[in-house]
This record gives structure tokens, sequence and C-alpha cells, in this order.
């Protein structure tokens, strides 16, 4: 009997693992629709002319998140004309997070001058399907004839500081790759961040 | 080449002594090594950064914890993850202002690709996050705990 609820509990603890896996190379990359600082609302079918999106999880509170920001910015600056653009999501729940409230999004994103959408995931259900665990996670999708998949998903680049001066930039290499129809040599890194913010459970 | 490697050597454990006595730098090896010595005895090992609020916040948890249970087998490390050039600019005068009780370390390690499926394969490199060993058995949990959270996965062991 024991063996059974041991086996049960197992199985539960698995079940609520899986919910929230984060998404590989290889999967499908589900679309969204999701409400942007401009109050728009913004998915996939938004860039009837991309040939994929590089698909950010941030926000306006994270230390690491702010230090990458201008990365953020770079990449959209120098991959939307080529076919990428840059969609930014913050996944925190506003509050559990006072300073990730919608408005404060729209005050970084003008602040800022983003020139990409920076969508509040309601309910953070995005960010469940994507398994987005901190800020800034990463994943760049494609689109192919079996619809939107994931390439990579993790780091920018490997130097957060900003110190480095030999970089190896993860999300560019992957691009690069991309662009010659080949698959990535890397799909996924690691990286430290912040947390992703949620209501505390009851 | 020796003698530079030697000077700054010297340099490096003066500052040591003088300035982050409580902060020392750890890699995942000396981790795992000090976990090894240490059988029956439980090992709570925290992971966290100056920079990080949620952390910030549950770290009095950790203290908390070690008073309670000073009668145990149980060692609570407090690893930080902040860059190691915050080592005697944010982390030592972190540590002083809180007066932290347990030991304290900046981790030694620059190459996440590596060191942070070491320390765990589950975690994603989100902070915080907690790891509970005691001989073959080992628990890891990226989120953050509640002092009742924290009691509860200790006594699990």
């Amino acid at each position: 009997m024991k063996k059974y609820i041991t086996l049960m509990l197992v199985f539960t603890a698995m079940l609520a693992q899986a919910q929230s896996k984060t998404l590989k190379a290889g999967e499908a990359a589900p679309d969204f629709k999701l409400k942007n600082v401009d109050n728009k609302e913004i998915s996939f079918e938004s860039y009837p002319k991309a040939k994929g999106f590089i698909v950010v999880f941030t926000c306006n509170t994270c230390p690491y998140a702010k230090a990458y920001e201008q990365r953020i910015i770079d990449l959209d600056k120098k991959f939307k004309p080529e076919g990428y653009p840059v969609i930014a999501i913050n996944p925190n729940d506003p509050e559990a997070s006072k300073a990730d409230t919608f408005d404060k999004m729209q005050d970084l994103a003008k602040e800022k001058k983003y020139g990409f959408p920076y969508l509040f995931d309601q309910g953070q259900v995005v960010t469940d399907q994507y398994g987005a665990k901190h800020t800034p996670h990463l994943f760049v999708v494609s689109k192919t004839a079996k619809g939107t998949v994931v390439e990579y998903t993790g780091a920018i680049d490997n130097d957060p500081e900003g110190t480095k001066t030999e970089k190896t930039k993860y999300v560019e290499e992957v691009i690069a790759s991309l662009k010659k129809n080949q698959k990535p040599a890397v799909t996924e890194t690691k990286e430290i961040g912040c947390t992703v913010k949620r209501k505390a459970k009851a | 080449m020796k003698i530079r490697t030697f000077i700054i050597c010297v340099l490096l454990s003066c500052s040591g002594l003088s300035y982050s006595q409580n902060v020392k730098l750890l890699s995942v090896d000396q981790l795992q090594e000090r976990i090894k010595k240490g059988q029956d005895s439980t090992y709570v090992v925290n992971f966290w950064a100056t920079w990080c609020a949620p952390c910030i916040k549950e770290l009095p948890h950790f203290e908390k914890l070690s008073q309670e249970y000073k009668s145990d087998k149980l060692a609570v490390l407090l690893v930080s993850v902040d860059f190691k050039s915050k080592l005697n600019t944010a982390v030592v005068p972190f540590v002083k202002r809180k007066k932290l009780t347990n030991p304290v370390f900046l981790l030694n390690e620059s190459n996440p690709q590596e060191y942070i499926d070491r320390i765990d394969p589950s975690w994603s490199g989100s902070i915080p996050a907690t790891l509970f060993i005691k001989n073959d058995k080992k628990k890891f949990m990226e989120t953050e705990l509640t002092y009742e959270q924290l009691v509860t996965e200790y006594k699990k062991l």
C-alpha cells in the first residue's frame, strides 16, 4: 500500500513539474495574443513577413534583465530588418512585483524607446507554456512549414556582467545558422537570473 | 611569471584576511568535497545574491534555521552567485551589515553551462535556490521559501 502511495506522490510531482517544463529546441512554440504597452494585441500573426522571432521574457526590476536591456534593444535593431524581430514578455505577477505593473512597463518602454513590443502576460499563461524560469530567459523561434518551432532557449551571451573582451553571442550565432538553413550548434544554455515572481501560494 | 603569481596569491590572501574573513571563494568541487566529508550531517545550501530581493528576504529564515536546530548535525551554507568583482564592494559589506552568522561563500566558477548542472541538472539558473543534502538524499528547490517550508524540507531529509 505504502508503495502505491509513494508512486502516486512521484506521479503528482512529475505532473507538477511537467506543467512548467522549459520548451526545448525542436518543440512547437505556441502562439499567443498578449497586450502590448501601446494597448494593442500582439501575436506571431502580427508579423506575416517574419522568418522567426526572438522571444525574451524580461522585466522592469531584475538587475540581470537591466544589465541585458541594451543588448535586447540592439538585438531587435540588428535582426528585425533580417526577419527576426524581438518580442519581449514580462513574466512577473504585478501583485508579487510592484514595479512590474502594466503602467510601469509602459513607462520603461517609453523611457528606453523600445522598438519592439513589451507584452503583459495576464495570469502568467504564456510564461508557463514556454516554461520561462527567470529573467531574462530567451527563446529563438523559427517559422517552418509545420508552424512555429523553438530553435534555442537560454541566455543572450556568456557575459552578463558585460566585461569580457571575448564573448560568445549565443543568439547571434543561432540566427546566423538559421539564415544559412542550418540547425544551430548550441540549442540550450543556462545562466543565473531572477526567478519569475509569483503570488504567494495560499 | 612565477613571482607574479606568488605576489598575486599573497595579495589575495592578505585582502582575504583583512577585508573578507567572512566570505571565502568556493568552487563546486570544494562544495561537493565539504558535503562528502561531513557524512551524516544535513547540508542546507542556499544560492543567493546581494542584488536578489527575494533572496535577501529569505536569508533570515536560514539564520533562524541554524539557530533553532543548533544541536542538530546541520550545516547551513550561504553561497552567493554575485560577480567575483563584487566580493569586496558588495558581498562583504552586505554580510557585515546583515550580521550573517552562517558561513558565507562566493561561488568561484565562471562557466554557468558547466557549474549549474553540476549543482543540480534541474536548475535553470534562477535564484533563490536551495539544495538540501543528507548522505544519499538530495533535494533541490528553485524557489523562494518561507520559514515553515524551509523547516518542513529540512525535517523531511
